[in-house]
Formats: structure tokens, sequence, C-alpha cells
């Protein structure tokens, strides 16, 4: 016996339909297709739409590689199932440019060459781009003073830092990715 | 060719992949998904030590999806491979915990993963041994640690010389395992195609993996090609082969399909290496000014049964400093353990710590500044073998750093300065790391309409390579990098070394340099239009890195830290750290820039936050996900800065460069531990310096 | 991860049907650790009812002044909302010092009430787990347990409950509103998650097919002020070592009101309700504190390698009370 889960009984399997059809506006386009319950945005993304930006690290929900913006908020595809998403806009990184112009966040990793190997990037960059709407819409962090004015948060660099975490970066390019999301806020 | 003014090495120019990788189109290994693939999910072992008695597959194959089922009993046979780690479901022995036992094979990963979970399989256990002691009945002397270093050194007398030395340090220093944990978990896709085998690779060196797999296969090279497009990273840890591309090519051979695996974040630990715990022992013995008499670094590590592999720790103190009497030895026990190998810096990352902590402890003891300690043991020539240095920076990497990170002001009193609730203290260490380079061939071409093609087998694994060997062959040729491609990461192009020892653009630039040089050479001597299938110039640089140096090369470096300690909850933060670097010619401000401070950010890690260790009852690691291990975060942090001093040192190679992807590491967790004493008086001598760890010391 | 059956109610009363009408149902909200567990093959439900879509979404102010919270909150939201940073600082912050902004995005508040303990030994299911498993053992008692219990534990689970949140509610008297197949029900946060005693299997009082639809807080003591803080191993993305939330109104230099509630020591979070009483009226100065914290560490029964938690509690703890305490002082003097 390798298996201590819970579950390994032997009643029998009520049958219960394993697959949905849901419609997904990814990066603009409306498709509708059926999934396998188990199936998570992540692996939808990357396997049946060939996007493979959004990577998985983890698979887990504890490196961020895999975020994409899911109704303009940033979130970890890799726990999402697919399924709950019936009806859901999901931008991916391949979705930021507008065209041959790079989304200013994009562009701004580029200029600070905030990025090595770029396993994590895609995450970082959507990851950023849903941080800055959340500072923006007034959301506080970790670090923002308690009796801060309500409104748009101003980020420093410790902000960033803060608003960050959840995306690792092996290579340490941290100090390059605060710097360019810097840019971007000037 | 062009009318630009060439940009010469040096200048920051812009990664070129850096488009493709922030719009998300740079492939890595596992964003390929060939037509049929399928999905391979690794079982890993639940014991330690002992062997497979029994495999029912019989519930995995029925859940719909399942293709197969892999285990030792009908994995394709595979000969003796290069790397014992690499013998996969060849037979029932289980050497340590997390070794793979089974591959569940479906038409997706939900369904491999799900007959994954219902694999049942049985063992025989042996009783394990999971623990290094610093007194444990199996250690022994090897011949050799890691990189081919004689296991023991000796010089001199140091007992006697420890006893008669005024000023005394005897320090022994503790870290648990480390795992490289690259973001990119280590994967591999496999077709076989009319006797053909291609794997795409997480690797830092495709050719180290085709003969691999050439071995394993027993093949001909010539019939298997390895791509290692773009790598998320390796950190040592895709240095030497993994069992990945063997396990999805057995999977492809067996199923006839094409076939994707990727290892479970959770399953890397135990099957990509890691750095080995390390249990050292420093005596330095010096005279009242400061200056040694005795070195003596002692180290006790552990290595598995299935492979020795000894971390050399003790090899920077060979280096580092002026002593007459100096012992450097290692001493390896192999427990029912993973294998470990390489990661960051392996010997330099682990021994710099404990020998640049020792320095600290001595600088208090003399009451010197540990700044000025160092300098008063400078060496003329290198310590262990006599010979000069090619070019030795340490002291003016220490005294630029002393300047740029207002040392000088420092008070140095323990435990003398506080914030609020925040204790500061600032801290130094050295760095080294060695200049390795290994051969390597490339070639160039010069098109008809002008355009020029350097190809070469090299990997790049978030270090810039494709960029810096463009401004190589561009100096080499005039041009402009702009208008130079380079194709590399597979082994259809002129084989070269691996990215690993700091050595990739040292190696793979040589040749490219040598290659691109005689271009120059064949084109300036070309009048005329081009020939139709233009001019091709290969090179090899196996002549000139066989030769042995008559110089001792080394880059070498200066970590200053400064560290608040919370005085409630004994958490820590680095708030600024700098590091001055010597190490040769920087061929890529920009991309250089980000090696360094990336470096810095893992030692960081080492520092405060990364350790792991085996659990006694089950043999396996006990902090396997990233959300146990923790590397560090963007918050953890802070004002990091690189800066270095320009060496000339015609003793390196064209390019006059050192490696420096590994020397931001070493010595870092040591600048922060000094700094953690200056600013609460505690001398913790074991990593990472957690909130537990300091609680103690607080008042 | 088995295959599974998905079901999205429209109502809770649909959702509660629902789950009652098979073994093996889960619900599910924002999936950060239902999913997460799924994968690990330590949760193997046979129907998911997603009742993210429900309208539980809502904050809302109660007729008394307090504050209705609906289950299906997103974190990020609630940490956010105007009167819960105005009124309720130390839920705002709990929130805010947990997990990452992308998990924040996505977990409930139920689901966060309800997330499972993160001890290794209960996520592995190659090893025994009395959690997990009923009956099969305790490793971490004797094994890696550094980040475990050191209060309220037993022989058979050393776990601890690894919710900021949580913490933060149990200082607020959080009340936990349910509804099931019997009918609705509340019960006092404090109640909600259990001791693990002889059935660790239970982290919570909640009954088969119970949904969480509300937590209601009561009204903000006037004059009161909050805070929650959090030790751990990194800057951030890390589960506490330590965490305290409190709640303080200091009058004349005496203790008016004190609620304490600690985090990362046990099964539940921790309401320290000794401490409170040696507070209740007590001097408002670091040596009552100190006495009072004390007094509720006394029954702290650390493991080999925990004990630094005891130490870790009081020192944060002291902190907290005496930075409400300034904090108090400033606003009146």
């Amino acid at each position: 016996m390798d298996s201590l889960a819970l579950g390994a009984d032997l009643e029998p399997e009520p049958v219960v339909d394993e697959h949905s059809t849901v419609t997904l506006f990814v990066n603009g386009e409306e498709t509708t297709l059926t999934v396998d319950h188990r199936a998570t945005v992540l692996e939808t993304l990357r396997e049946r739409f060939g996007l493979t930006g959004a990577k998985k690290g983890c698979d887990h929900g504890q490196c961020g590689a895999c975020t994409v913006l899911v109704d303009g908020r940033r979130i970890n595809s890799c726990l999402l199932l697919a399924v709950t998403q019936d009806g859901a806009t999901v931008t991916t990184v391949e979705g930021l440019a507008d065209g041959e112009s790079l989304h200013p966040v994009q562009q701004a990793f580029v200029e600070r060459d905030a990025l090595q190997c770029g396993f994590c990037t895609p995450g970082q960059i959507c990851s950023a781009v849903g941080m800055l709407r959340e500072a923006a819409d007034g959301h506080p962090s970790h670090v923002t003073p308690p009796d801060t004015e309500t409104g748009p948060v101003a980020l420093d660099a410790d902000e960033i830092r803060e608003r960050m975490s959840g995306n690792l970066c092996r290579c340490g390019a941290y100090p390059r990715i605060v710097e360019a999301i810097e840019d971007v806020i000037e | 060719m062009t009318t630009q003014a060439p940009q010469f090495p040096g200048a920051p120019v812009v990664r070129r992949e850096a488009r493709d990788k922030v719009t998300g189109t740079a492939r890595y290994a596992a964003d390929r998904t060939p037509a049929g693939c399928l999905y391979a999910w690794t079982v890993p072992a639940t014991i330690a030590a002992g062997r497979v008695t029994a495999v029912r597959a019989v519930d995995a194959l029925a859940v719909p999806g399942v293709h197969s089922v892999l285990t030792h009993d009908n994995a394709p046979r595979l000969q003796e491979p290069d790397d014992p780690i690499l013998a996969v479901l060849q037979d029932d022995r289980v050497p340590h915990h997390g070794m793979p036992v089974a591959l569940v094979i479906a038409d997706s990963l939900e369904a491999a993963r799900t007959g994954a979970g219902e694999l049942h399989i049985e063992y025989e256990r042996d009783p394990h041994d999971v623990t290094l002691t610093e007194d444990h009945l199996g250690l022994y002397t090897p011949e050799e640690a890691n990189g081919g270093f004689p296991a023991v050194r000796n010089r001199g007398d140091v007992e006697r010389a420890l006893a008669a030395s005024p000023v005394q340090v005897d320090a022994t220093y503790r870290m648990d395992a480390l795992h490289n944990h690259p973001m990119e978990p280590h994967a591999a896709t496999a077709v076989w195609a009319d006797g053909h085998l291609t794997v795409h690779d997480s690797s830092q060196g495709s050719d180290k993996v085709r003969g691999s797999l050439a071995q394993a296969f027993g093949m001909d090279p010539d019939h298997i090609t390895v791509v290692s497009e773009h790598v998320g990273g390796g950190f040592g840890s895709k240095g030497t082969t993994r069992p990945q591309g063997v396990l999805a090519a057995m999977a492809a051979q067996h199923t006839g399909h094409p076939v994707k695996l990727v290892f479970p974040r959770a399953q890397l630990a135990e099957v990509v290496g890691h750095r080995a715990p390390t249990i050292q022992r420093v005596r330095l013995g010096a005279d009242l000014d400061g200056v040694l008499t005795a070195v003596s670094h002692e180290v006790v590590t552990q290595t598995s049964t299935v492979k020795e592999f000894v971390e050399q720790a003790a090899v920077p103190a060979r280096v580092m400093y002026a002593s007459p009497n100096s012992r450097t030895g290692h001493r390896v026990v192999a427990l029912d353990v993973p294998s470990p190998s390489w990661m960051r810096a392996p010997g330099e990352a682990s021994g710099m710590y404990a020998l640049e902590s020792a320095m600290d402890e001595l600088a208090s003891a003399l009451g010197l500044d540990p700044v000025e300690l160092r300098l008063r043991n400078e060496p003329a020539t290198e310590p262990d073998s006599g010979r000069p240095f090619s070019s030795r920076g340490l002291a003016a990497c220490l005294r630029d750093g002393a300047a740029r990170f207002g040392w000088h002001d420092r008070d140095p009193r323990p435990a003398a300065r506080q914030e609020g609730r925040w204790l500061i203290g600032t801290g130094v260490a050295s760095a080294t790391y060695p200049v390795l380079v290994s051969r390597s061939t490339a070639s160039a071409h010069a098109a008809p309409d002008g355009s020029l093609t350097i190809r070469v087998n090299a990997t790049d694994i978030g270090t810039g390579a494709r960029t810096v060997l463009a401004q190589i062959a561009a100096d080499a040729l005039g041009a402009d990098p702009a208008a130079v491609h380079v194709d590399i990461g597979s082994t259809d192009l002129p084989t070269a070394s691996l990215a690993g020892g700091s050595s990739g653009t040292a190696s793979w630039g040589w040749a490219v340099h040598k290659a691109a040089a005689d271009l120059a050479a064949r084109l300036a001597g070309h009048t005329g239009p081009l020939p139709a299938e233009g001019v091709t110039t290969t090179a090899d640089t196996e002549q000139e890195t066989a030769e042995e140096s008559p110089y001792a090369r080394h880059a070498f470096g200066a970590h200053f830290a400064e560290t608040a300690v919370d005085a409630v909850t004994g958490e820590v933060r680095v708030r600024r750290l700098l590091g001055v670097y010597a190490a040769g010619r920087i061929l890529n401000a920009r991309t250089a820039r980000s090696q360094f401070t990336g470096g810095m950010v893992m030692g960081i890690g080492m520092a405060l936050t990364e350790g792991c260790g085996i659990d006694p009852v089950f043999g396996d690691f006990t902090a396997k996900d990233l959300a146990s291990y923790h590397v560090p975060v963007c918050a953890d942090t802070a004002d990091i800065q690189a800066h270095w001093i320009e060496e000339d040192d015609r003793h390196l190679n064209p390019m006059g460069s050192k490696g420096i992807g590994e020397i931001g590491i070493v010595g870092t967790a040591a600048a922060i531990g000094n700094a953690v004493r200056h600013a609460t008086g505690a001398r913790l001598r074991e990593l990472p310096l957690t909130p537990d760890t300091l609680l103690p010391y607080l008042l | 991860m088995k295959p599974f059956g998905y079901a999205r109610p429209a109502s809770t009363d649909e959702a509660v049907r629902l789950c009652a009408a098979g073994p093996g149902a889960r619900f599910l909200g924002g999936g950060t650790n239902l999913v997460d567990l799924m994968k690990l093959g330590v949760e193997t439900p046979r129907i998911l009812i997603d009742v993210s879509g429900l309208p539980l979404d809502r904050v809302t102010r109660t007729a008394d002044g307090g504050l209705s919270i609906g289950a299906t909150v997103r974190n990020s939201d609630l940490a956010s909302h105007p009167d819960v940073t105005e009124d309720y600082p130390a839920l705002s912050q709990a929130l805010l010092a947990g997990a990452s902004g992308q998990l924040r995005n996505a977990a409930t508040t139920g689901g966060n009430l309800l997330q499972r303990t993160r001890c290794r030994y209960f996520q592995d299911v190659s090893k025994p787990c009395n959690k997990r498993l009923p009956g099969s053992g305790c490793p971490a008692l004797e094994g890696t347990h550094r980040d475990l219990a050191i209060l309220g534990h037993s022989p058979e689970c050393v776990a601890t409950n690894p919710s900021d949140m949580a913490v933060a509610l149990a200082a607020l008297d959080a009340t936990v509103l349910l509804v099931g197949p019997e009918g609705e029900r509340a019960v006092p946060l404090t109640e909600f998650h259990r001791l693990p005693g002889e059935n660790p299997d239970q982290d919570t009082v909640i009954r088969p097919g119970e949904l969480i639809t509300e937590v209601v807080l009561p009204p903000p003591v006037p004059g009161a002020a909050s805070r929650y803080r959090k030790a751990r191993d990194r800057a951030s993305f890390a589960f506490a070592l330590v965490s305290v939330a409190a709640t303080l109104r200091v009058a004349a230099g005496r203790v008016e009101h004190a609620t304490l509630a600690f985090g990362g020591v046990a099964h539940r979070p921790w309401r320290a309700r000794r401490a409170e009483a040696e507070l209740r009226d007590a001097p408002a100065t670091p040596a009552a504190f100190q006495h009072a914290l004390i007094a509720e560490l006394a029954e702290a029964r650390p493991l080999r390698d925990n004990a630094f938690k005891v130490d870790l509690a009081r020192r944060l703890a002291l902190d907290v009370l005496g930075e409400l305490t300034e904090r108090q002082q400033a606003r009146t003097g």
C-alpha cells in the first residue's frame, strides 16, 4: 500500500459527467470548448490554446509563474479549474502587446533587463499589470501604513516589492523588476 | 555590411531574446507539444532504502486515458549510463527516497497524474541512514573533491603553528542542504522518428545530454538531436544530464508516441541534485597584527550510495589568504540520500561562508577592522600552488566597496545601533571563483547578402549568451552586433561546452572569437562578390584550452551588507547589499549586472531563508515544495548594487573575461551573517538565520 | 486527481441540496487550497459544487452597526473594503499578511476559514497522518514540527491552522453563519475551529453538507484600536511562525477592553482568554501585559523543535499591546 489517501474505498463510483463545455474569451477571442473537469486554466491555455507563455513552475500556487489576468485580476491559473471559468475573460502575456507595440510593462522589462532565464517573466509581467490596477483602485498592501488616505496607493519600492512577492524569480532579477515597474509608474 | 559604428564588448546591449521572453513566445522544453504527444508522470519511491517488490498497475491502467505504465519490469533496457543517476527503471533497487520507480503515460496530464495516484507499489524496506554527523562512522577521505581537486592538502605544520599563535579562532559552521529550484522544472519532450531521437530538454548543455542519451540507449550520437533553446534557469542542476530526457525517450520508445515529461516541483529536490549539507571546522591562527600563521579548513559532508560527489568547500581556502601553514581537507559519508551535485558555486559558496565568517571572528578577536584584516593577508602568489596570479583584484574590490558602502564610518562595536525596533549592523566578506574554460567549436558564416551568422551549441540559461556572443563576434568582425545572427541551443550546431562553472562565455566566446577573426581575415583578403555559398570558417579551441596556464586564475570580489534585525521577532532584513567584483573585462554591462545581483539575491536566500533537512524516519527532504522551501521573494530584497573593477588580464582568453555567473553568491551569506553579528552581538554559526535562531540572543 | 463531477448551483438552497445528494461532494470556492489538495491526492471529491457564483459576495453593514461578510467575498476585496480598513483594520492587516496578491484575488472568506493545515505529513499521502487517515499515526509529533502547535495539541495531532484571517476574526468576536440540510445556525468563530483531541480529521464543527454563507462582525468597540502582526521565515508570502491579533482600549492608563488571539500556535486560532482576563482593568503597562501573556502561555506544551514559538508569541503580543497602547495614548493625550 503506497497511498494512505482517503477515498481508496471500493464502493462503486456514481456516474457523473466529468467534462463540461465552457466559453472563454482569451486575449479577445471567444472560444467554446469541452474541458476535463480536472483541467486547470493553465493546462488549458498551454495544451489546448497553444498559449505557452504562462508557465508551470510549481502547479500549486506557490511561485506565480502561471499568473494571468482573469476578468482583469491577476490570478494563479494553475489553481483555477477551467470548468469554473465559463464566460471569463482571460488575458495572457501573449495578449498584452498592441500589435508590434509592447505593453509599457513589457517594454520596461526589456529596457531594465528585468529578466534572465525568462521563465517567470510572463507571470511577473501579468502580475505587475494586475498589481498596478489594484494600487490604482486603492487596494492597500501589507506595507501600506494603516493611516493612509483611501484612494490610489502611491507605489514606492517597498510597495512594489511586497505586492510582487507572489512571483518568485530564482535568477534574482528582483532589483531590475522593481526598477522596471517604477519606470512604468513614472 | 553595416555603416554603423561597431559596438565593442562592454556595451550594455539589450539581450536579444528579451522581446520573446516578455511576450511569452520564447519556447522552453515543456512548451513543445508535438502531434500525438502523450504526457508522463513520474512516481517517486516512498522509501529511503530497499527494493520494489511489486507494482500493481491494474487500477492505473483502468484510468481512462492512461496508455501505459513503465516500471523496472517492462521499461526499455539501457546500457550502463555515463552517470549512475540515469539508470532509471532498470532494477528494483531503491537507493534513496524520491527515486523514480514508475512512469505513468497518458493522453493528458490529468489522466497521467490520476493514474499515478492509482498505482500500488510494494516495497521491501532496508534500514536507512540519512543523518550526517561530524563523527559518523562511515566518514572517509575521498581521493578527490568536486572539480578534480585533491581532497586533502597540507603545507607546513598547522597544529604547531596554531598552538603558537597568540590569537586563534576555532569555529564550526553548519549548513543544511540547499536546493537549486530553477523556476523551470526539469522537462523533456522526446520524439522518435525513423530511428532518430529528438529531445527538447531543459539542460545547461545539450551536447552533454546527447552524449548521455547515446550512451544509455546504445546509439550513435548522430542519430540524436537535443535542443535546449530557452532554459528556465539551472544553477547547476541542469549541468549534468538529468533523468527527464532518459525517461521521456524511454516512454516515447515504448509507446511509439512523442512524450512530454515535466518533473513535478515537489519531486525535483530528490532527482536534480542539491548542495550537500556541510559541517565545516575552520581554525585560524594569527599574530597580534592580524597576519595569519595558520589556516585549517576541514569539511565534513555527505554523498549518496549511487555516486560520490564531494562538495569542495575547503578549496577556496587554498586560494584566499597567505599563510605559511595550511590544511584543507574533506571527508564524506555515503548515506541513503539523493545524490548531491552542483549548485551555483559548489565549494566556493559553502566554503566561503565558513572561511569568511571565521575571518570576521578573527577580526573581532583582534579588534581589527575586517577589511583591514583581509588586506593584511593578501598573498603574493596563490598560497596552495605558489603560482602567480594572472590578476588578483581582491584588495581593490575591498577598498572600492568600502568607499562606496561607507564602511569607514562604521562603529565596530556590536549591538550598538538601533532604529525603532530594528537592530542595525554591517558586515563584509570576500568572494572568489576560479576561471574555468572548456573546449568548444563554432562556425562563422558570411553570406553574399552581407549577413553574418555564428553557430555554436551554447546554452542560454538566463545569462544572455546570444547577446554577448554576438558582441564578441561583432568585435572580431568589426561589425554591428545587431547584424550578427547567433544560432545556439541545439546539438545540430558545432559542439560546445555547457553553461556551468561560470565558463560559458569564455569557452564559447573563445571559439566564436576565433571563427569570427578567421572570417574577418578571409573577408579582408577577399575581393569581389562572395560566392553563392558564402564564406564559412570553423574554429576549435582544443589546443588553446588544453594548455595548462602557468598562472593562478580567479575572479575576486567583496560583499558588503547592512542588515536590520527585528529586536522583537528576530526577523532579519537585508537593507543594503553591495558587491564589487574583479572579473576581467565585463563584456556586457547590462546583462553582467543582472548576473551579479542575481547571485547576491540567491546569497540572501542562503543566508536567511533556505535550508532543508532530511526526515530521519522517512528519509525524504522535509521541504520539497516552494511553500516550505523558502527561496527569497521580492520583499526579501532591497538596495542591491553590483560594481566592478576593470581588469586588463592578458592570461585568460581573447576577450579578457572571467566568469561572472557564480561569484555573486560567494561570501554573500557570510557578509550577511557578519552584519547580523554586528547588529546583535550574536555569532551564529549555522544557516539559515531564521527568527528562531536569533530569538535566544535578543533581549 | 480523480475525475469528478461539477455543479454550479444558483442558490444556497440548491447548493445544500446538491451536496446532500451524494457522498464525496465538496463545496468549491476560490479553490486555492482545495485544488491544491486534490492535486496532492489529499482531497478526492466525486463532485465539486461551485459556490463561488452564489450571491454571497457582498460586504454590508448590519442593523446594529456590525459587518456582514459574504462567504464568497474575495480576500483581496475584503482587505481593501473601506468598512474593513476603517473599522476593522486588524482584519485587513491579517488578510494582507497572508499568501500573495494572486491568491488573495481568488481565495474566498468561507474557503479561507476551511483551509487545511500545511503540516507536511498531512499533505503527503505516502505518509501516515491522523488528520488525513484517522488511526494511521502522527509522525509530526517526533518528526518535522518546527512550524506546528505549542498549544492545545493532542498526541494524535500537532497541526496548526494556517489562516491569518481567522486569527483576526477570532480577536474581533466574529460569528460564522452556516446553512445545511437541517437549516441555518450561527457559530462563534472561536468555536468554529476545533482542537484536535482524538479526532483531528475534524478541523471545524461544520456538519456534513453545511455551507458557510456569511461571517458577521459585531460593531467595532468604540475607541478601541486593533492590530495584526505576523512573524515569518521570509519577508512575504510565507505562513506565520506566530501571529497576533489584538484589540485594545485604554483609558486613564488602564485597560478597559482587550481581546487577543494567536495564530500559528494551535489547531485553531488561539483566543487568549486567560490573558484577556488578566488584562481587564489592569494598568496598561509592559509589566502587566507581560504578566498576562505569561499566564496565557503557561499552558503551552512545545514540541522538541518549536519552543521558540512560546517566546515569540509572548514577545510579539507584548509589542503589539504596547503599540496599541501608545496609539491610544497618542490619540487621547
